[in-house]
């Protein structure tokens, strides 16, 4: 862009998240590629040194390791599922929340900066996994038909709301779902990421190529406000990958629930 | 920032929908996530569940030593205590044993004592009594003959008569003894 020297702004856009491969004629190793397989080899690095010798007194890292995994396993998964149940689901709940918040947080680690779940790829993976997981659990406790019917047929519901209320639950429980799940992350993502980029971008164009020196102060003010929204941005990070593991502990808790 | 501006040697209206994901993305995010899930359930889970087991393991056992402890150490006291009490016992026993012999031995002594100072009395009243005998003997034919010789020399011949002399003396001597003896009785009486 300093080089181009364009007169006239473009503004961010989804041509922004489209990275070119990292190798040339590597087509499918992209950045998003690299950072997650980074965030892979990070979380199991940690995970391995804090577990490897876990004991009775446990070291600093493996206590930094428990705090982690505590965290999923009793404040998302237990008490979501249920402590009958919750240990089945505790490996993929941690290794998800994990994964979703390394990779949120890359977006305002220096160097890195770039939110893999921007693209939505991902996105709907991790949620297509979470749909089968709580479906697949479902229907192995109730039986194909039983599991729709708790799903589909509230309890305490009169018998005539029933033709109003199936295709409602049917749609809410098991349709939307996935998709919410994953445009919630997807789209939080690559807001703030284009968030960022307007007012880094902007900021950049008032400075350097607006040659107005009122415009250019406006500019730095709005470098600072980057700034701002970053921390801003690395709290929403940090609640996605949150929000998105508890709602798969809930979507789980709910699907082999006794009552509905 | 500077690898974001990167993208923009593409043209902008060659960007595809942002809806639509890569093939390869999600290939990788099916695999990175099962391989997550895999190396939690197979390696980091089971070491924490461990280490979680362990530790509980370890506070109740700990719990549970220190109760045996207390017991023990309740016991040990007890213990202590009913053998203090028994030497306690024992020690009163013993302190009324020796009061009960000292002062048998105290009575033993006395009677002792008393015995052996009766027995000297009775000696020297028997020495005494034999003595008193044998001077009163003495004394009985000495004085008889004084008197008679110093009679004789005063009156005379007259008193020469063996008789006489005899019967005077005899008479002499039994008032003598009568009025000893009473004067005697009275002592004792005294």
């Amino acid at each position: 862009m300093t080089a181009g020297v364009p007169t006239e702004f473009i503004p961010p856009g989804p041509q922004n998240f489209e990275t070119p491969p990292i190798i040339h004629g590597v087509d499918w190793f992209t950045k998003p590629v690299l950072v997650a397989a980074l965030s892979v080899v990070v979380i199991l690095w940690f995970f391995w040194g804090a577990s490897r010798k876990a004991a009775i007194v446990p070291s600093k890292l493996q206590f930094a390791g428990e705090l982690g995994y505590n965290f999923v396993r009793n404040s998302i998964a237990r008490d979501a599922i249920g402590s009958a149940d919750y240990m089945k689901f505790v490996p993929y709940l941690t290794g998800l929340f994990f994964f979703i918040l390394l990779n949120n947080v890359a977006a305002t680690i220096p160097l890195i900066q770039f939110p893999t779940f921007s693209h939505i790829g991902w996105a709907y993976v991790a949620a297509i996994m979470s749909w089968v997981i709580y479906n697949a659990v479902g229907i192995k406790k109730k039986g194909l038909w039983g599991y729709f019917k708790h799903q589909t047929m509230p309890a305490g519901v009169p018998v005539w709301l029933m033709p109003l209320m199936i295709p409602i639950e049917f749609i809410s429980n098991i349709l939307v779902r996935p998709i919410s799940l994953s445009l919630r992350l997807f789209a939080n993502m690559f807001a703030g990421h284009i968030l960022l980029l307007v007012f880094v971008l902007g900021g950049e164009y008032m400075v350097f190529e607006s040659g107005s020196i009122a415009i250019g102060g406006v500019g730095i003010i709005t470098f600072l406000m980057a700034l701002a929204i970053a921390g801003l941005e690395l709290f929403v990070q940090a609640i996605q990958a949150y929000i998105f593991v508890v709602l798969t502990a809930q979507y789980i808790g709910s699907a082999i629930a006794d009552e509905h | 920032m500077l690898t974001l501006l990167l993208p923009l040697t593409e043209a902008a209206d060659e960007a595809p929908s942002p809806l639509l994901p890569h093939t390869a993305e999600i290939i990788f995010g099916f695999v990175f996530l099962v391989l997550l899930a895999i190396a939690f359930a197979k390696v980091v889970v089971p070491k924490f569940e461990k280490a979680y087991a362990d530790r509980t393991a370890a506070i109740e056992g700990g719990m549970n030593e220190a109760k045996a402890a207390q017991a023990e150490a309740k016991a040990a006291l007890d213990k202590y205590n009913a053998q203090l009490a028994e030497a306690r016992q024992e020690a009163a026993k013993i302190r009324e044993d020796a009061r009960e012999q000292g002062a048998q031995i105290i009575a033993e002594m006395r009677e002792q004592a008393n015995a052996e100072a009766e027995r000297i009395v009775t000696h020297a009243r028997a020495q005494i009594d034999a003595e008193r005998t044998q001077a009163v003997a003495s004394l009985r034919g000495e004085v008889g003959t004084m008197a008679t010789t110093l009679a004789g020399r005063i009156v005379g011949e007259s008193l020469e008569d063996e008789a006489r002399q005899r019967r005077t003396v005899e008479r002499f001597l039994a008032e003598l003894e009568s009025s000893e003896s009473a004067r005697q009785a009275v002592g004792t009486d005294g």
